[in-house]
């Protein structure tokens, strides 16, 4: 897995619970280091051992968990650079789904060797989608769940988000749009530059 | 739909002119750029400067510059660069325009939006990249400096000098200090190198990194095995003799090694000419010798070896330290 993605996973819990939480998650995943590169590949292994291991310290399933991490990476003023790249995606939430498509192909364009898994969106109805992500690792479409409520929230959207499940290296996410302007959504400004 | 709303759709930095060259419409983004003025009525090339192909102050010599690639200015403040081409239309004619590289500082001086650029084009795609590629580049940064650090953490806890393989400063004050605590007899030798410096101003550092080389070898051969040859400066070196005091046969190795490292060595063709002077202590000389103690005799020797006319070796004894200290210092061998 890529350095980025494990790194994330270890700011998520530094920043949520501190840095002794993280101590103790390398301890109990037997990592024989105690911080993620994130410019280098580990084996896919010790992402699932730190992610059972920040479960079972926290009492939390792999799906809550996974979907933290993803509400924490749109959410918090540490990772704000990584909001602003995913709302460069679209000029509101419906816009932004629309850009999911191409997410990695983005996500290549800005590091050549991260794979990120593909995703595709139906849009069933003015306001019905679902967004099927495909051949990721298990639990990928909770993680894209705590995504893509954050992001929600961030363009002041009411959505209501299911994971109906998949199957076959296929997780699929049914996307309600309630209102799309329901709350004043955060400022985005294309010239700033997260700090 | 009239072509103006076309035209702000399709190319919303677009403008009109009149056969006199005066601005009948304006995009709404190129508007953006002067929000205070408005342009329509105003005479395009009083708003924008035309730098590149050429110079222009008439309608006529704007018409000659149809379809090539033409840089603009804008006048006033921010004098922000613009890209455009220009096609007759009617008696008037029609000039798109765009950021080109500067969209940027543009993007942040005119605080503009998605919206404010046509639905095709790239300049998000390209403001995503920028962010993109910085937050890549940070996190490469970061990893840089952390194994920069690494490195020097590493480096400062070695003992070898790279470029000679011999002991560093820091082996050598290690066994010195073992050895006193140990109460061993020892010798101490300090050997600085002569005309070296010349070798590195006139043939160059890789000549010089040569010589270093050569003289490493020429110290580990001459010494046992159990000796310790360390290089504590530039030029500098320091040899410890283990249970070794015979002044005879300390004299003997001191030129013997000074007149090996005194033989030419040849480098890509040319000849390097080195020497040395040595001054040497023993431990059994001191009452209670402390490695600074014995390494400063050493040094008082040396210098006594590069007064007495360099390419020399001395024995350090008191009344070498009242002779230095009787004369003004010898200058720190700036030429050797």
């Amino acid at each position: 897995m890529h350095g980025l993605i494990n790194r994330a996973i270890q700011c998520f819990v530094r920043d949520t619970y501190s840095n002794e939480v993280w101590l103790d998650v390398t301890r109990f995943a037997g990592l024989d280091f105690t911080g993620f590169e994130a410019m280098l590949t580990y084996e896919a292994e010790v992402t699932d051992l730190v992610i059972a291991a920040i479960g079972s310290i926290l009492s939390k399933s792999r799906e809550e968990v996974l979907e933290d991490v993803g509400t924490y990476l749109v959410s918090h003023p540490n990772v704000e650079a990584l909001r602003r790249l995913l709302r460069f995606g679209g000029v509101d939430f419906v816009d932004f789904l629309h850009s999911l498509d191409e997410l990695p192909d983005r996500a290549r364009l800005a590091v050549d060797d991260l794979d990120l898994p593909g995703m595709a969106l139906r849009e069933h109805s003015h306001e019905r989608f679902s967004l099927t992500c495909i051949d990721g690792p298990p639990g990928f479409g909770h993680a894209m769940m705590g995504i893509l409520r954050a992001m929600a929230d961030d363009y002041g959207a009411l959505v209501y988000l299911e994971h109906s499940g998949g199957g076959a290296g296929r997780e699929v996410i049914e996307i309600t749009l309630i209102e799309s302007e329901f709350a004043e959504g955060r400022e985005f400004d294309l010239g700033a530059r997260a700090g | 739909m009239p072509l103006d709303d076309f035209m702000d759709v399709l190319c919303p930095m677009h403008v009109r002119l009149d056969s006199t060259g005066r601005i009948v419409h304006a995009g709404p983004t190129l508007q953006k750029l002067r929000a205070d003025e408005p342009l329509v009525g105003r005479r395009f090339l009083e708003v924008i400067e035309l730098l590149r192909p050429r110079r222009a102050s008439s309608m006529g010599e704007l018409l000659t510059m149809k379809g090539v690639k033409m840089h603009f200015q804008m006048r006033g403040t921010p004098r922000t660069a613009l890209k455009g081409v220009m096609v007759p239309q009617g008696r008037g004619a029609i000039i798109n325009l765009s950021f080109g590289i500067g969209v940027i500082e543009a993007v942040r001086d005119y605080v503009l939006t998605s919206a404010d650029f046509a639905a095709t084009d790239l300049t998000v795609e390209m403001l995503y990249l920028v962010e993109a590629k910085s937050a890549a580049m940070e996190a490469s940064r970061k990893l840089n400096l952390r194994l920069q650090g690494a490195k020097i953490a590493a480096e400062e806890q070695a003992f070898t000098d790279t470029l000679t393989g011999l002991k560093n400063r820091r082996a050598m004050d290690h066994v010195l200090t073992r050895m006193l605590e140990a109460g061993q007899e020892f010798a101490l030798m300090h050997l600085d190198l002569d005309f070296f410096k010349a070798v590195n101003d006139t043939l160059g550092h890789a000549a010089g990194d040569h010589v270093l080389q050569r003289v490493a070898r020429v110290m580990v051969e001459e010494t046992r095995d159990e000796d310790t040859v360390a290089r504590v400066g530039g030029d500098e070196f320091v040899l410890i003799f283990h249970k070794q005091t015979d002044r005879s046969k300390l004299e003997e190795i001191a030129r013997r090694i000074i007149s090996r490292l005194e033989k030419p060595i040849p480098f890509e063709g040319q000849v390097c000419r080195i020497s040395a002077s040595i001054g040497t202590s023993l431990s059994l000389d001191d009452e209670r010798p402390t490695a600074e103690s014995l390494v400063n005799d050493a040094d008082v020797a040396l210098y006594a070896s590069k007064r007495a006319g360099r390419a020399c070796h001395t024995f350090y004894t008191p009344d070498l330290r009242d002779a230095q200290q009787a004369t003004t210092p010898p200058e720190r061998a700036a030429a050797c």
